[in-house]
C-alpha cells in the first residue's frame, strides 16, 4: 500500500480580486522509501499541493480533494467533523510522521530560542521524554546532520550559523521523530553551489538510511536528477507528466517538459548550440484556460487543446502525460 | 571577437569600512583584493563564484557605484578608476548595468516609457522628444515587447518582461559595454533562456561586450567566451571557458564544478562529488596565504603561509601554489 495517496486535489484560494485556482484535479502517490520530486515554476502550484496536504494553507485556502490518505489515515479536511478535530490530527501528524524542510532555514527558526530548545520541542511535544533525554536526542540528531562541536553549538542562537548549517538544524528538526514522508520545499534553493552539493549528499544519505519517503519540491532539473526515483511535471497547477526519473529526463511525452529540458544548459554538452526557450509566459489561475494549461506556449498545439482538458495518457505503469497529441484522434482532426 | 581590450583592470582593490563603534579597532572587508583582467571587445567575460566573493563588487566598483581603493581600471583608453562628475558622466554612456532584481530595479511610479527615456535625458542623445520616443519604441521592439507597453507601469509586467525593461534601459544610450549582475537568477527556468538568448542576439546585432557576473555555472558556461573564478575577493583562475570547465587547475574550480547539479540522472547518480569541507571564511578576517587554503584538500603548509601569485599555465591564469615550478 502507498504510504500517501492523493486523488484529484483542488486547491482554491479566495482573494480581492475573484478565486484562484491553485492546484487543479493533482492526482499522485508515494511508496514507502521513494523519492518523489515535484518540478515547476513559480506559480505552477507545487508548494500550495504540499502545503494543502500537511495542512498549512494560507486562511483564505479550501482544500478538497477525492482522497488524502496518508500512512492508511484519511486525512481529507472535509472528511473531519469539524476544524478543530482536523486541526488536531494533523498537528499529531506534523513533525511526527511527516515532516517539513523549508526553503528559508532563517525565516523557519526562531530567532530568539538556542538552537537547542528548536531541537527538543517536537522531540518533546511527541513523546513521553525527560527533558534531558531529549537534550541527548538533539546532540545526536545534531551529529546526524554533520554539525561540528554540538556540545557548544547547541547552546547557540540561529543567528550565530551560517545558511548552510542552519539548514542543516531544519533537517534535524525534521528527522526528530522519525518521519515516514519528508516533504522538502526547495531546500537548497537559498544556497551557494558547494554548500548545495553539502545539503544534497546528506539528505540523500538520510533518506537511504532511514527508509523515508522524500518529497522534493524544486524548480531545479539537477537537483531531482541526483536525489529523485520519480518525477511529477506541474503546470498551471497541474501534473502535467509523471514518470520514473529516466522517463522523464531521456523520453519525456509533453511539450512542457520537452521544453523545460531544452532551455536548461548542461555543462557536459560541449556544442554551442542556442537554448530553445518556452515563448510566453505561464498562465494566470485567476483565470485558468479552458483547455490545455499550456496551449498558449504549445508549439505544437491543436484546435482541441484550446477547447478540452487532456485526459492522462499511460506509456507504462510509471509513465503518463496529459496532452492531446498522445490521442491518435485527436491529432488527425 | 578581437584581441583588443575594451576593458583592462589592473590590480582592482574595494575596501569597506565596516568598523563599528568609534573607539574599535578598525575592520575592514576587503571585498575585491588585487584583481586583474581584461574583457575583449565583442566578448563576454563571465565571472564566477559563491556569495561573499567579491563578484558583484567588483562589477559594482567597474561602472563606479563604488569608489576603488587602488588599481586601475581602464576603459577604452582611459583609467577611469578615479574619475569623477562630468569626466565620468562621458564614460558612463557607454557603460551600463543590467541588474539582479528586476523588481527593486524600475521605478515603480513611472512608465515604461519614461524609464528607457531617462538615460537618453541625462546623457542629452536625442534632441527632441519625438526622437526619443522613436528610440524607445524601436528599443522595445529589439527587446521583444510591444510599442503599445510605453504607457504602463512595471508593476503590469511579469518578472522576464521587468528584465527586458531593464535590458531596454540599458541599451537606450547605444553602450559598447554593459555589467550584466545576475541578470537571470531571480526569473524561471523557462524564462532564463528566452533572456539568455535575447542578450546574445544583443551582442551579435550591436557588437557589445559583457562582463557577466553569475552563480549559475551552466549558464555562464553556456554564454561565455572566457571565465573568471573568485574566492574571498580574489581571482583564483581565469581562461577559456571550455578550458576553465573540462580541465580546471585550481582545487577551487574543481570542486565548484563538480558540485553543479547536472540535469542528467544517469550522470547525476552515479557522480563522485569532490565535497568541500566547510564554509567560506570572513573576509573581515581572511586566513592568511591562500584565501582557499582552509577549506582545500591538496593545502600545505606553504598555502597556509604564503599568497600565491597568478601565473600563466597553458594560456590561462591560475593563482596556486601547486603550479609554481
Amino acid at each position: 500500500m502507498a504510504l500517501l495517496e492523493v486523488e484529484n486535489l483542488r486547491t482554491d484560494f479566495t482573494t480581492d480580486q475573484g478565486t484562484v485556482y491553485a492546484v487543479r484535479d493533482v492526482s499522485f502517490s508515494i511508496e514507502q522509501g521513494e523519492a518523489l520530486g515535484i518540478v515547476g515554476e513559480s506559480g505552477s502550484g507545487k508548494s500550495q499541493t504540499m502545503y494543502s496536504i500537511i495542512g498549512l494553507l494560507a486562511d483564505n485556502g479550501i482544500v478538497t480533494a477525492n482522497k488524502i490518505v496518508f500512512d492508511g489515515q484519511d486525512i481529507v479536511p472535509g472528511n473531519f467533523a469539524n476544524k478543530k478535530a482536523y486541526e488536531n490530527t494533523m498537528k499529531d501528524i506534523r513533525g511526527n510522521s511527516m515532516a517539513m524542510i523549508f526553503q528559508d532555514p532563517m525565516t523557519f527558526l526562531n530567532p530568539i530560542m538556542k538552537i537547542g530548545a528548536q531541537l527538543t520541542e517536537p522531540i518533546m511535544n511527541h513523546n513521553k521524554v525527560t527533558e534531558k533525554e531529549a537534550h541527548e536526542l538533539a546532540l545526536e540528531l545534531m551529529r546526524k546532520v554533520g554539525i561540528p562541536s554540538p556540545e557548544k553549538r547547541i547552546n547557540q542562537y540561529p543567528f550565530e550559523f551560517s545558511g548552510g548549517m542552519r539548514q542543516r538544524i531544519i533537517i534535524a528538526i525534521a528527522l526528530a521523530n522519525n518521519p515516514k514522508l519528508i516533504i522538502a520545499d526547495e531546500p537548497t534553493t537559498a544556497l551557494d553551489v558547494t554548500i548545495q552539493a553539502q545539503v544534497l549528499e546528506l539528505i540523500d544519505e538520510l533518506k537511504k538510511n532511514s527508509g523515508s519517503s522524500v518529497i522534493m519540491i524544486t524548480h531545479d532539473l539537477g537537483v531531482v536528477a541526483k536525489l529523485c526515483d520519480r518525477i511529477a511535471i506541474m503546470y498551471g497547477g497541474k501534473i502535467v507528466e509523471i514518470g520514473t526519473d529516466k522517463e522523464i529526463f531521456y523520453d519525456p511525452k509533453h511539450p512542457y517538459t520537452k521544453g523545460l529540458l531544452n532551455c536548461i544548459a548542461n555543462p557536459d554538452d560541449d556544442d554551442d548550440k542556442d537554448l530553445e526557450p518556452i515563448a510566453g509566459s505561464p498562465p494566470d489561475l485567476l483565470n485558468p484556460p479552458k483547455g490545455c494549461p499550456f496551449v498558449d506556449r504549445c508549439p505544437d498545439a491543436l484546435r482541441v487543446c484550446k477547447e478540452y482538458q487532456p485526459d492522462a495518457t499511460k506509456f507504462s505503469d510509471t509513465h503518463q502525460c496529459s496532452c492531446w497529441l498522445h490521442y491518435e484522434k485527436a491529432v488527425k482532426e | 571577437m578581437s584581441e583588443k581590450p575594451i576593458l583592462s583592470v589592473r590590480n582592482l582593490k574595494t575596501y569597506f569600512d565596516v568598523t563599528k563603534g568609534l573607539f574599535s579597532k578598525k575592520q575592514i572587508v576587503k571585498a575585491v583584493d588585487d584583481v586583474s583582467f581584461d574583457v575583449l571587445e565583442n566578448e563576454t567575460f563571465g565571472l564566477v563564484g559563491e556569495s561573499g566573493c567579491g563578484k558583484t563588487t567588483l562589477g559594482r566598483t567597474i561602472v563606479k557605484l563604488y569608489e576603488p581603493e587602488a588599481g586601475s581600471i581602464e576603459f577604452m583608453g582611459t583609467d577611469i578608476a578615479h574619475l569623477k562628475g562630468a569626466e565620468l558622466k562621458s564614460f558612463r554612456k557607454d557603460m551600463q548595468m543590467i541588474f539582479q532584481d528586476p523588481y527593486a530595479s524600475l521605478n515603480p511610479r513611472m512608465t515604461v516609457g519614461e524609464i528607457i527615456k531617462e538615460p537618453m535625458i541625462i546623457h542629452n542623445i536625442y534632441n527632441t522628444d519625438q526622437e526619443r520616443e522613436e528610440r524607445v519604441v524601436e528599443l522595445l521592439r529589439i527587446v521583444g515587447l510591444k510599442p503599445d507597453h510605453i504607457r504602463r507601469y512595471p508593476a503590469e509586467f511579469s518578472g522576464g518582461q521587468r528584465q527586458r525593461i531593464g535590458i531596454a534601459r540599458a541599451l537606450a544610450v547605444n553602450p559598447k559595454f554593459i555589467v550584466c549582475d545576475e541578470p537571470i537568477s531571480a526569473l524561471d527556468v523557462s524564462i532564463q533562456a528566452q533572456v539568455i538568448n535575447l542578450l546574445k542576439n544583443i551582442q551579435k546585432e550591436m557588437g557589445l561586450s559583457y562582463l557577466f557576473i553569475a552563480h549559475d555555472l551552466s549558464m555562464v558556461k553556456h554564454i561565455s567566451d572566457r571565465i573568471g573564478v573568485m574566492y574571498l575577493g580574489h581571482m583564483v583562475e581565469m581562461g577559456k571557458s571550455d578550458d576553465v570547465y573540462h580541465r580546471p587547475l585550481h582545487p577551487y574550480t574543481t570542486a565548484l564544478l563538480s558540485a553543479i547539479p547536472i540535469p542528467d540522472p544517469d550522470t547525476a547518480k552515479t557522480k563522485q562529488r569532490i565535497l568541500l569541507e566547510g564554509e567560506i571564511p570572513s573576509p573581515i578576517n581572511p586566513p592568511a596565504g591562500c584565501p582557499f587554503s582552509t577549506r582545500c584538500p591538496k593545502a600545505s603548509e606553504r598555502c597556509r603561509k604564503e599568497m600565491p601569485q597568478p601565473i600563466e599555465v597553458g594560456g590561462r591564469m591560475v593563482a596556486c601554489h601547486l603550479y609554481e615550478r
